[in-house]
């Protein structure tokens, strides 16, 4: 693959916790990835069109407000719709095991939970967007 | 630090502790990474004049009896769903010998939506409890006279819907308002430094924190109309130095703002209130607390000419830390969770929330909850740690944290002050770097393996076990939505009207104190989330540009 990993990393919902989003947003600029940071509050919309506008390669959703089973599955849905199902999305907070299971049926990529290491999550952007 | 050269630590480090190099090349820093010395003695640290408990500058304590009068207040967080399932909360909270209230909003609550607003789709009563309405909050404190309880809300933008919400649940149960005892969090500051859920621009929310201070010290002189809040900045990512210094420039930006409105310090200032986090480093929280004490009575006093000996209290409720749970091994929280509540403890805190072990996971389980309050019952009357107050203090190590977490709060002030203040140095992202900058550096500390996290970067288990979760039924929010459209159809629309266009009118000038507009629009049942429009139609919305 030609270029830099181009990463979205996305703050869906209402909660303000974003430790963890600037956190994974700096490890993954550190490990040589170009990382766009939507900020707070965002809406599934939103996320949608700044992936697609910026030509990102994945998307890194944040989410610990409890609200990923609605908010996640209409992200995946507006990919489709706009044609960009090939983004490779990701989801990182505090999701519980069996959501986290139905939220991979639905196309998430993979789900990192607390304490996951960012080197982990680099390592495996890196691969899943080689094979992408 | 004071030069040891020659004296017998000195010689003591040289002849016996160099010459036994164990565990070289591990860090024997705190965990917001302030070095510690091998030992402290007379040689290295000024210990001063200590003065007493109940006397300024009040390092020892802020009451001349503390647990020996009155053990702290034992206040469990709790909010999910409805306000009927908190409500079941709160009194199985109370039948297990819990001595305060504290609300939990959710998240569109906090953000100032009504339930049934479009941003609030999957969120309504997931973090906290969803309160639209007057309505929704009668039913929250139904069967709890408010005269017999003291209730903390941590609201923040929407804090002076949510108080007047609760001034007429008193005027409704025949309570009279200056009766009603608690403490609403009001801390807008550090929401934009931290918790980031924020609605209007500074400049408007810090009139309306004014406006309620102002109204609080005449109508509801029992009222904590704000708690400054360290707690969300530590969670964030800060040291326990930064939790100190912009907590406590928080303050000193509301005393300046009240007093900029013409309020004597004197009537204002004994109400105040703060709320820190209780983190693992033992020793650093006790120092951090004892240096804020310390911080507050001298600033007040020397700085704002504060008469009142009240005004230079520093009375906080502490939390123990969110971030330092973990999801694996949950169990394991138990114990930080005891360990952070001791430093609480030790620290001389007024009231105290020990986290549920299960809280990295999902919101608490009644089971968690409960073990989670017998925690701070153990302390109390089984450890033996309050017969004595302040029992760390003369300790060098104590006093040279005290003294070190001190220092370099003074230092931030000298920085924040230099970028223009508190709300200017929010507008150039300055605290938010700073707390990205340490957070992202104790991460690679962990990552390193330089610092060991039980069960995460050491000792784990190959599988985990699995514990109750509490779930949420997405039915509530179905629920809610439903009772806020009810209440819109069957209320009288032209007082709601009414209501709204003096809020927006009174808004518009600067002068006119929100408070009564708001009361009387809540009497009308007007929701919050329309209150809140109706100032954003005035005031406008705040946007973060966001740094990492």
């Amino acid at each position: 693959m030609a270029g830099k990993i181009r990463v979205v990393v996305a703050k869906p919902g209402l909660d303000g916790h974003d430790r963890g989003a600037k956190i994974i947003a700096r490890a993954l600029r550190d490990a040589g990835m170009e990382v766009i940071y939507t900020g707070l509050h965002q809406t599934p919309e939103q996320i949608v069109e700044t992936a697609i506008q910026e030509d990102a390669d994945a998307v890194g959703i944040s989410i610990l407000s409890g609200a990923h089973m609605t908010l996640v599955p209409r992200i995946m849905e507006l990919l489709r719709e706009n044609g960009a199902e090939d983004v490779l999305v990701v989801l990182g907070g505090t999701i519980p095991q069996d959501d986290a299971e139905e939220l991979k049926r639905g196309g998430v990529a993979e789900v990192f939970g607390p304490g996951a290491a960012t080197s982990d999550i680099v390592d495996f952007l890196r691969g899943a967007v080689a094979t992408a | 630090m004071a030069t040891t050269e020659g004296t017998g630590t000195d010689r003591w480090r040289e002849e016996l502790y160099d010459a036994k190099p164990e565990r070289q090349g591990e860090l024997f820093s705190t965990i917001s990474g302030i070095e510690n010395e091998p030992l402290y003695t007379e040689d290295n640290v000024e210990i001063g004049e200590l003065g007493f408990p109940g006397v300024y500058p009040f390092t020892r304590g802020v009451y001349p009896s503390m647990y020996r009068g009155r053990l702290w207040t034992m206040r469990q967080f709790a909010g999910f769903g409805t306000a009927e399932e908190t409500n079941e909360r709160f009194r199985y909270l109370t039948e297990h010998g819990q001595t305060g209230l504290s609300t939990a909003f959710d998240m569109p609550t906090l953000m100032g939506y009504d339930s049934d607003h479009p941003r609030s789709l999957g969120e309504v009563g997931r973090e906290g409890v969803a309160i639209d309405s007057l309505e929704d909050m009668e039913t929250l404190f139904s069967g709890i006279p408010l005269d017999t309880v003291s209730t903390s809300m941590t609201i923040n933008s929407p804090a002076a819907m949510l108080l007047a919400f609760y001034a007429c649940v008193g005027e409704r149960q025949g309570v009279p308002i200056a009766a009603l005892r608690g403490t609403v969090q009001t801390d807008i500051l550090k929401e934009y430094i931290a918790q980031k859920e924020w609605i209007f621009p500074p400049e408007p929310s810090m009139r309306l924190v004014v406006d309620m201070i102002e109204w609080c010290a005449r109508e509801m002189p029992l009222m904590h109309p704000v708690s400054i809040s360290g707690y969300h900045i530590r969670e964030a990512g800060s040291t326990a130095a930064q939790e100190l210094a912009f907590t406590l420039a928080d303050g000193f930006a509301y005393v300046d703002a009240c007093i900029e409105r013409g309020l004597d310090v004197d009537d204002f200032a004994p109400r105040l209130s703060f709320f820190f986090n209780a983190h693992l480093d033992f020793f650093e929280e006790i120092g951090k607390y004892r240096a804020a004490r310390r911080i507050w009575a001298t600033l007040m006093r020397e700085k704002y000419g504060a008469k009142n000996p009240r005004s230079w209290l520093m009375r906080f409720h502490t939390q123990t830390a969110g971030v330092s749970l973990t999801a694996q091994q949950p169990e394991v929280n138990l114990i930080r969770t005891a360990i952070e509540a001791l430093a609480a403890v030790l620290g001389g805190t007024q009231s105290l929330h020990t986290n549920s072990f299960d809280e990295a996971l999902a919101l608490p389980t009644e089971h968690a909850v409960r073990l989670a309050l017998r925690t701070q019952q153990v302390i109390a009357h089984e450890t033996g740690v309050v017969n004595t107050i302040d029992p760390l203090g003369g300790s060098y190590y104590v006093e040279h944290m005290t003294n070190e977490l001190e220092r370099q709060a003074y230092e931030y002030f000298d920085r924040i002050e230099k970028l223009g203040g508190v709300v200017a140095a929010i507008k150039d992202n300055f605290f938010q770097r700073e707390i990205a900058e340490a957070s992202f550096q104790y991460q690679s500390e962990v990552e390193r393996q330089q610092r060991v996290v039980v069960g995460v970067n050491r000792y784990q288990l190959e599988e985990e076990q699995q514990v109750e979760l509490l779930k949420i039924d997405p039915a509530l929010e179905r629920k809610q939505i439903e009772r806020v459209q009810a209440l819109r159809a069957r209320r009288d629309s032209s007082a709601v009207e009414a209501a709204l266009a003096r809020l927006r009118e009174d808004a518009a000038h600067e002068d006119r104190n929100l408070m009564e507009p708001i009361m009387d629009a809540a009497r009308a049942d007007v929701t919050m989330g329309e209150m809140c429009d109706a100032l954003r139609e005035v005031w406008g919305v705040w946007r973060e540009t966001p740094v990492f």
